[in-house]
């Protein structure tokens, strides 16, 4: 099967169609996560809560994630100008980090059931776990996303085409927001115990 | 540009050489090689128009076996005492034999009334529905080549047939498919030991469902993106024709509110495999308390209605907009207050996120809760009037064409009001406390949303199947099809209105046990002998459908109904990329009927010069 992309001029404003979309899906990834927050919230107010610590993990795996995200930033830029040693080598990073994200993430589930705080004792519990596991899911999915660009960076020609850059800037956008995403979910987890 | 022959006696595609735009989308050569052979035709599609019909033939074959459902209960409800020994061929060990006597078995009863609800209003009204005429008519009225991806619009479709291919196959497990109501509470769809049903058919029930959020997320993507970015030059949102607000707000809402089911259905899904207590709180089973606490079964009510109500909606709107194209288009007529219809269909997509606990009055809500749901419930009577006072007005002094699509169309806006009325009763919480879970309720949504969507179905269907097979429907066939189901809609419905205010209640196995409900008894069987009847038309409707689709008289001409609007200047077999040559360009609104002394005037004609514009 040819997987035709088709080519159709937007008269409409300057976000390709495609970015558009990309946004558009953001708002039901907000639908869901806010619904679970909002969950988290009635629950918490209806007692029954088991309180816990968050584990430093937590913070450990924030840093990281800022931090990847800052380099495929960089990425994307020293793609736009030219610069293919480094636009290869953040982009590899961002990886890297990426990975180590997920890694910290399951340090940190490990830590909480190591102090009691299964996935079953208690629906505080029960809820981290979902949220922080949905998550990790949206990240392995942004993960995925970068392999991709990873191996388009490798076995493609370095040309900065205008159909590069919106391809790359999909990846970015939504490395970006599943970012700031996991900020809100930590913040919220924090202000909320 | 690639030369395109343009006939001289084409006037619709003269126009377009002469005004429209090049976007030179032919000159691509993928253009042709992508519909290159049968699997990537047919199959694995990524034209619209064919996803469309793969929706709708998707969608009738389910519309199939949901009615048939119905008719096997309410054989049930009708005739408590009719050897049901007929059907065991094809329900097998559900029909029991007790004395030479075949009945149908209570827990198949609550998996038939479970499944004929999820499947009319997933995978025939959401998807049957929205997924076909949104694909069908979105690229097609705004003027776009496609959809913004058509990629995941394939991806739309292939994710629903796999959803439904699940669904299908708990139909025929050894336990029977879900039975715990087509809502899914908890616990009854939390714990597997609740019923026959939660087990693995639950299972199933769930993963079929989240396979279909994502194919109405992925849809619904593709439509917003599309309708805001790929309009054609001219064609504002203001000049858009109604269809389009109406599937551009249905893609919204389900866009909003399916994630929301997707989280309730997550943490479904980790009680009922993963031990945790979402939903669960002291539950006891035979006698045992249950190691489950902390959770509530509420919550799981407040995810599920937070989609279930805009949900209605995603039924109602795209009908509500088919209606309005086709009244219009065969009145002769402008659409009424077009500018109200927008705004009618913006304000109804609004407050439908705020209504939700209305279905959760009698779950123990704070009554004070409920005077708020109580009120927005109220406001919405406001738009869906102004909505109907509009399909009136349009079709007064028309010179009204009564075709199928318009003796639909029309037979919608009855229906809507004989439900939306009901409506009223239920959405105040005091009067809901006798009314709830009764057949009173039944009858309120389904002709509101059951039958009322059907019929916006339908006019669609009638009005845009030679846009879709190049020939029209048995027009005598049709017309029988459409006084049988009104008539017989309303037979099924309106007793069920007296008895539901008797209190009768819903989902109940048989009444022989209540001495108060006895002698209901001939009233069910006249609505099971209206519903077979009923059921009867629909297939004669099928029957039309695929016989004209090979048989049905040719349509000879682009425009055959004297249309505004952008689908009928496509050549009659419109291949890929929609228009041969230029994309048309828009210069007016859709709805320019009896203006000027002419009885229309497409939107790709540009103003004359002392012309006043339509719209204003």
């Amino acid at each position: 099967m040819k997987v035709a992309a088709i080519e159709q001029k937007s008269f409409r404003n300057r976000i390709h169609p495609h970015k558009f979309a990309l946004y558009v899906a953001f708002a039901s990834i907000i639908m869901m996560f806010g619904s679970l927050t909002s969950a988290y919230i009635v629950k918490n107010a209806a007692g029954n809560w088991l309180e816990y610590t968050l584990p430093n993990y937590f913070y450990a795996s924030t840093a990281v994630l800022i931090l990847s995200s800052v380099c495929l930033h960089i990425s994307f830029n020293s793609f736009k100008s030219n610069k293919e040693a480094a636009y290869k080598i953040l982009l590899l990073c961002t990886f890297a980090l990426g990975i180590t994200f997920v890694t910290l993430q399951y340090y940190g589930w490990n830590a909480l059931f190591n102090v009691g705080v299964d996935l079953k004792a208690s629906v505080s519990g029960s809820f981290l776990y979902l949220i922080t596991g949905l998550h990790a899911a949206h990240i392995l999915g942004g993960i995925a996303a970068i392999l991709v660009a990873i191996v388009h960076a490798f076995t493609l020609p370095f040309v900065v085409t205008e159909k590069r850059k919106v391809r790359f800037q999909l990846v970015l956008h939504y490395w970006h927001f599943v970012d700031i995403l996991w900020i809100y979910l930590l913040i919220f987890l924090l202000v909320c115990k | 540009m690639a030369h395109v022959a343009v006939d001289p006696n084409d006037k619709e595609a003269v126009m377009i050489e002469k005004t429209g735009y090049d976007d030179h989308f032919h000159d691509h050569h993928h253009g042709d090689k992508y519909q290159s052979n049968f699997i990537s035709h047919y199959i694995f599609s990524m034209d619209h128009k064919i996803i469309a019909r793969q929706f709708l033939i998707t969608g009738i074959f389910w519309a199939i076996v949901g009615a048939a459902m119905s008719i096997i209960f309410r054989l049930q409800l009708g005739f408590p005492e009719a050897d049901l020994q007929w059907i065991k061929p094809l329900l097998g060990k559900w029909i029991v034999v007790d004395n030479g006597i075949g009945s149908l078995s209570q827990e198949f009863y609550y998996a038939l009334v479970t499944m004929h609800g999820t499947i009319l209003v997933f995978f025939v009204l959401t998807a049957g529905l929205s997924g076909t005429f949104s694909n069908l008519l979105i690229p097609l009225q705004i003027g776009a080549r496609d959809m913004a991806s058509p990629f995941l619009n394939m991806l739309s479709y292939w994710f629903f047939f796999l959803a439904g291919a699940v669904m299908f196959y708990s139909l025929f497990l050894n336990t029977g498919p879900f039975s715990g109501g087509w809502t899914g509470y908890p616990p009854l769809s939390a714990l597997p030991q609740a019923s026959t049903g939660s087990g693995t058919g639950m299972t199933l029930w769930l993963i079929s469902l989240t396979l279909f959020v994502v194919s109405v997320l992925l849809g619904g993507i593709n439509y917003i993106t599309t309708i805001l970015n790929l309009r054609t030059k001219g064609m504002s949102m203001w000049r858009m024709p109604l269809p389009m607000w109406a599937f551009f707000v249905t893609a919204v809402l389900g866009l909003l509110s399916f994630p929301v089911l997707a989280s309730g259905f997550f943490m479904l899904m980790f009680d009922r495999g993963l031990g945790t207590s979402f939903f669960l709180n002291e539950i006891f089973i035979q006698g045992q308390a249950l190691d489950r606490v902390g959770g509530s079964p509420i919550l799981y009510q407040h995810l599920f209605w937070f989609l279930g109500h805009p949900e209605v909606y995603i039924i109602i709107l795209p009908a509500m907009g088919i209606v309005s194209e086709v009244l219009s288009v065969h009145a002769r007529k402008p659409i009424f207050g077009y500018q109200a219809m927008v705004l009618s269909i913006l304000a109804i997509g609004f407050l439908s996120f705020i209504v939700w606990a209305h279905h959760m009055f009698m779950s123990g809500v704070n009554p004070f809760l409920s005077n708020f749901f109580v009120i927005f419930t109220l406001i919405i009577a406001v738009p869906s009037a102004v909505k109907v006072f509009n399909w009136i007005t349009t079709l007064y002094g028309g010179n009204i064409r009564f075709n199928s699509a318009m003796l639909f169309a029309i037979g919608f806006v009855s229906m809507f009001i004989s439900g939306g009325l009901t409506g009223i009763f239920l959405g105040n919480s005091a009067i809901d406390i006798q009314m709830h879970d009764t057949y009173f309720v039944v009858a309120h949504f389904h002709i509101v949303m059951g039958v009322a969507a059907f019929f916006g179905m339908f006019s669609g269907i009638y009005h845009w199947f030679p846009r879709m097979f190049g020939r029209f429907m048995n027009e005598t066939l049709g017309r029988i099809h459409f006084w049988g189901t009104m008539i017989g809609a309303y037979a099924i419905f309106w007793p069920m209105h007296y008895i539901g205010m008797a209190g009768v209640p819903r989902r109940y196995y048989s009444f022989d046990t209540f001495e108060s409900f006895n002698h209901f008894g001939p009233m069910n069987q006249f609505i099971t002998i209206a519903a077979i009847i009923v059921f009867g038309l629909q297939i004669l409707f099928v029957i039309n459908f695929f016989y004209s689709i090979f048989k049905g008289k040719v349509m000879t001409e682009k425009n055959p109904y004297g249309a505004n609007t952008l689908e009928w200047t496509t050549p009659i077999e419109a291949g890929h990329g929609n228009w041969p040559g230029k994309i048309p360009v828009v210069h007016r609104w859709a709805y320019d009927y009896g203006k000027d002394g002419r009885e229309f005037i497409p939107q790709i004609e540009p103003m004359a010069s002392d012309e006043v514009a339509g719209d204003h």
